[in-house]
């Protein structure tokens, strides 16, 4: 028996996922636990009297009363170290691949297996010499875990002194000592393996400002809906409006470093999907596959409900993780609404008193206390890091007034509304121009004159004001037929339907389309308004409405998205050129 | 230890074996049973009644001094003191094997066509377990339906749960047992199965299926299980459960392809909250349990495939929709698990239109993966975007027709009206026993799209244009 581990109780009673223990004696809050002959893992949720309640993280069928509970004495912790990267786990950080191994195709009960694999060599390089001064979140030395990602093994949070022994270079297991550090405290033996408890954040010096965005090269987005590095987006939608649709474009083709997918109750071939599709799929930036910067969490939906409740904070501790040692890293997690019901179910098992819809009270202090584990930071070892969150949320019947849509509003200041008329439209990404918003755009604003001109902010306010103007132009054309606007308005209304197809549409499965750099997105912006100015000129020199719908150029605009590559910008031009003249034409005919 | 372990056994197989006389409090479907020996959770029960009757029952809640009991077979007549109950020792388990094939079950799965119950080659817990995520294979193979309305638009993929949400008296029977009977794979036969669970449905439900797969010569391929609107409510918790572990069996130690058609998904949910009510829980959403998701997807995701075997499950559910209404819970919960939907439309439905499929709200999400080059033809993917695009105007149109006249509309409306009305006549309007092939299918959608001029069709390509678009004006009358 490892250290810490003893006996704490008895079974009592099982009601699903919740467990009660008896004879408890010296159980703590939030200790891992073991229940029953099968050893299933448990967490300590309620202690009262001599009496426990336990949430079970596996199906508990078959346990009887009277069947031990072991104590582990330490709370619920993700093991950290190089290995994370590329791994698949399930909500309690299970490797996956190494359970199908030794289990088979089904995952059964007690089924267990270290997170990092004990067996494997890497290859460490000390970064400090012996005698130097270690702080908090010091890089002590490196390996390299993928291609892409350079781990770096930092000093614990609770460390500081100085570096009285280093590993030499060279191979070495996960757990194997390579450094030790001479503390007030006496001297402390560092691994490569460490552990944390996945509800606590891990700590960081002060939050940085939000002004970097994370470009997603999804044109709605980045234009006109942008997510700052450290900022938090939700994204609500019905079934079938593409909400992991909209997760798994971000994942794929953000800018961060690293990504940690958390398939929180949703389907298993969704996985499957990612599994099979991200290590094939190369990085626009670094050119190497996706797979060797991803992290999966996966607690499907038939997978113990519990669990779930478990996998956001498992990857969230993973992220920050990473976020100490300067990366930035997305968090996607899919679905929220999942991880809400998971709590549901199990404060019902506990008999607690039901707030809205029968969640807990404690709901909106939950899903604050995980955004908040998003930001961009600057680390204890004095780099910059961020985390973002991108949580997917799943409204029942599409309504967004329900309370986790409601109280996930209050805590992020980004909001992708995903809108069931234009993913019935077929139109991906679904995300609502009139209804979805950003808190992040002003912040993101310099950036982005910098990179692409100083133009960008008028282009964008023009566009945004054009879109506003078309919905009023809509409610009337509804009423009196759109062959009653004077043609000025309906070329307002042909310019935005041209948008979107031409831009807020997006191909997550064109080899082109898929990602859009900042410049292309702002070059594509500037061709619809070419149009649209040149167009609106041209109206008022007499040309009609018809006459422009079939300018030969306007199919150019439209197939720019993929037709075009990233860089050329020559192609552009030419777009631009034909469609000046072509509009000059129309004009000089007028212009008799 | 081992010896431990072999005492444990020992003392696990007589308490199997011990028999508790009389009830403490019987409550709807509920048994409660005081001062019994440490009774696992979900344990397998059985309740004797007074005439010596043997019914079947689940452990809901069990702790050291009451045990809390479904009883499958509902506690109609049973008495607190005459009634007997025994503990099994482990959960509800059925004996599966290919010989059930060309058979009739009960919602239990106990032979329900006076034949003998067959020997079992594995006998498995209903409840079965999760696939590992890292196990599924992603399922991409085109099911050819015959139905353009899905072949086309929302495309069946093999290893695929995809439902159909329909509501009383439309015909999503006879669309199920269309699709049963004229589903194959393009590149030829393999040894495919049907396994049928009915929960809750009327005997002619039952009937018209079974005949159904008579009449195309493939009873001897199916396996019912029948848990008719008669038979205890409670029982329907059950049955989709049986049904599935021999699909799984049929599946992934036979290697068969299996098709798995349950119905009605509303009559299971419902005896899911009689239960959850008799156990006063804390209900979410009209009256359904908060588990009602997570129970759901323990069904719906036992389907899919398996790296390495050659088997797969496709899921078929049908649920009508309590009063038509998408947003109810239980259409809602199935369609963020089920990997897309068919919606039969009352008012297509009215005016003729079989199969009334929603050309908007039904999606296939496996679609993307399963048509194209080398699966069904190149230009698929772009010209079901442009007619889901197109048809989605078309309700606009109508509702605009309705307010200012159809003589109003502009020339552009008007195309947008001829185009809708041929989409709906001509390209998802088939004989119920129309097999159509799905180049027959996407010339059908390429017509349709010749009724509108060119600069409306942004989502297919120039060369799809050169390639497959002409021109025409509606025939008169179509």
């Amino acid at each position: 028996m490892a250290t810490g581990e003893r006996a704490i109780g008895r079974v009592r009673r099982v009601n699903g996922p919740v467990v009660e223990a008896a004879g408890v004696a010296d159980a703590r809050m939030l200790e891992l636990v073991r229940v029953g002959e099968a050893a299933l893992v448990g967490e300590v949720i309620k202690l009262s009297g001599d009496r426990a309640v336990i949430q079970v993280y596996e199906d508990t069928t078959g346990v009887r009363p009277g069947e031990p509970v072991v104590g582990t004495g330490m709370p619920l912790s993700v093991e950290l170290g190089p290995g994370l990267v590329g791994t698949i786990y399930d909500g309690i950080q299970r490797p996956l691949e190494a359970l199908r191994a030794s289990g088979g195709d089904f995952i059964g009960r007690g089924m267990s297996a270290p997170a990092l694999d004990r067996g494997r060599r890497w290859h460490f390089t000390p970064s400090l010499a012996v005698g130097a001064d270690v702080v908090p979140g010091a890089v002590l030395g490196t390996v390299p875990e993928t291609a892409r990602v350079e781990h770096r093994v930092l000093a614990p949070p609770d460390v500081s002194g100085r570096l009285s022994w280093a590993a030499r270079e060279g191979e070495y297991g996960v757990e194997d000592v390579v450094a030790v550090v001479e503390t007030s405290a006496g001297e402390r033996r560092i691994s490569m393996l460490q552990r944390w408890p996945i509800r606590t954040p891990r700590p960081a010096g002060r939050r940085l400002p939000a002004s970097v965005p994370l470009v997603t090269g999804q044109r709605v987005v980045d234009t006109l809906f942008p997510l700052a590095r450290g900022g938090t987006v939700a994204i609500p939608g019905g079934f079938g409006t593409g909400k992991t649709m909209t997760q798994h474009a971000v994942a794929k083709w953000c800018d961060a470093d690293l990504i940690v997918y958390v398939g929180c109750g949703e389907r298993g071939n969704e996985m499957t999907d990612v599994l099979t599709e991200f290590p094939k799929l190369v990085d626009p930036r670094t050119g190497r596959s996706l797979m060797e910067r991803t992290i999966l969490i996966a607690n499907t939906s038939n997978m113990p409900v519990s669990a779930r409740e478990a996998s956001v904070y498992t990857g969230a501790a993973l992220a920050e993780y990473y976020r100490d040692m300067g990366y930035h890293v997305a968090v996607m997690a899919d679905s929220t609404s999942r991880w809400a019901e998971a709590l549901r179910e199990l404060s019902g098992r506990m008999e607690e008193m039901p707030a809205e819809e029968g969640f807990p009270a404690y709901l909106a202090t939950r899903i604050a206390s995980f955004y908040e584990r998003a930001g961009s930071m600057e680390t204890l070892g004095g780099s910059e890091g961020s985390v973002s969150i991108i949580g997917a949320v799943s409204p029942p019947g599409g309504d967004f007034s329900e309370p986790v849509t409601q109280h996930t509003r209050r805590f992020v200041r980004a909001f992708w509304a995903l809108d069931r008329q234009l993913a019935n439209a077929r139109h991906y990404p679904s995300i609502s121009w009139l209804d979805s918003y950003s808190e992040y755009a002003d912040e993101v604003r310099p950036w982005w004159e910098e990179r692409v001109g100083p133009g960008w902010t008028a282009d964008r306010a023009e566009m945004v004001g054009l879109l506003r103007k078309e919905v009023r132009l809509l409610q009337v054309a509804k009423l009196v037929g759109s062959d009653a606007l004077p043609d000025s308005q309906r070329f307002v209304i042909e310019v935005c339907s041209l948008f979107k197809d031409a831009f807020l549409r997006q191909d997550a499965f064109d080899e082109v389309d898929r990602y859009t750099s900042p410049e292309k997105q702002a070059r594509m912006l500037a061709l619809v308004l070419l149009y649209w100015r040149r167009g609106s000129l041209a109206i008022k020199k007499g040309a009609t409405f018809v006459e422009l719908r079939r300018v030969k150029a306007v199919r150019d605009i439209v197939s720019a998205r993929y037709a075009i590559a990233e860089g050329d910008d020559k192609a552009f031009d030419r777009v631009a050129a034909r469609l000046e003249r072509a509009i000059d034409d129309l004009e000089g005919d007028y212009g008799r | 230890m081992a010896a431990d372990s072999r005492a444990d056994a020992l003392r696990r197989e007589l308490a199997a074996g011990r028999e508790y006389r009389g009830l403490d409090r019987i409550d709807g479907p509920l048994v409660f049973v005081k001062r019994t020996h440490p009774v696992g959770y979900r344990e397998l029960v059985e309740v004797v009644d007074a005439e010596g009757r043997v019914r079947l029952g689940m452990v809901l809640d069990t702790s050291e001094d009451l045990v809390v009991a479904q009883v499958f077979e509902g506690t109609q007549s049973l008495t607190l003191p005459g009634s007997k109950v025994r503990f099994r020792g482990a959960p509800l388990t059925v004996g599966a094997t290919r010989r059930m094939l060309g058979r009739t079950f009960d919602g239990l799965g106990r032979p329900r066509d006076g034949g003998p119950a067959p020997l079992p080659d594995a006998v498995n817990d209903v409840n079965g377990r999760p696939v590992n995520p890292v196990a599924r294979e992603y399922p991409r193979d085109f099911i050819q339906t015959g139905i353009s309305a899905i072949d086309g638009m929302n495309t069946l993929i093999r290893g695929q749960k995809l439902p159909i949400f329909s509501g009383n008296g439309l015909p999503h029977n006879e669309l199920a047992a269309q699709i049963a009977r004229q589903a194959r794979l393009r590149d030829g036969g393999s040894d495919f199965a049907v396994v049928f669970a009915a929960m809750g449905v009327k005997h002619d439900v039952a009937r018209f299926f079974e005949r159904s797969f008579e009449e195309s010569g493939v009873l001897d391929k199916v396996a019912l299980f029948l848990s008719l609107a008669d038979d205890p409510s409670i029982e329907r918790i059950v049955t989709p459960r049986v049904a599935l572990t021999v699909a799984e069996h049929l599946a992934f130690d036979l290697d068969m392809h299996v098709l798995v058609v349950m119905t009605d998904m509303a009559n299971y949910c419902e005896a899911l909250r009689e239960i959850s009510t008799a156990r006063g829980e804390i209900p979410s959403r009209k009256g359904y349990p908060g588990y009602l998701y997570s129970d759901l997807a323990e069904l719906y995701e036992r389907s899919g495939m398996i790296r390495g075997r050659p088997g797969s499950i496709t899921q078929l559910p049908i649920l009508t929709m309590p009063n038509d209404d998408i947003s109810h819970p239980i259409p809602d919960l199935t369609g963020y698990i089920t990997e897309g939907q068919i919606v039969l439309d009352r008012s297509m439905f009215g005016r003729g239109v079989y199969p009334p499929v929603a050309g908007l709200p039904s999606l296939s999400r496996l679609m993307k993966d399963g048509i194209g080059e080398g699966m069904t033809r190149e230009d698929h993917p772009r010209l079901a975007a442009q007619l889901f695009a197109s048809y989605s105007k078309v309700k606009d149109v109508r509702d605009l027709a309705a307010v200012i006249g159809e003589d109003e509309l502009a020339p552009l409306d008007r195309k947008y009206l001829e185009f809708g009305e041929f989409f709906e006549r001509r390209f998802v309007t088939q004989a119920r026993d129309e097999d159509r092939d799905v180049e027959r299918t996407l010339a059908l959608g390429w017509e349709a799209l010749g009724l509108l001029p060119r600069e409306e069709l942004r989502r297919v390509t120039e060369a799809d244009l050169e390639a497959h678009w002409v021109e025409r004006e509606a025939e008169e009358g179509a």
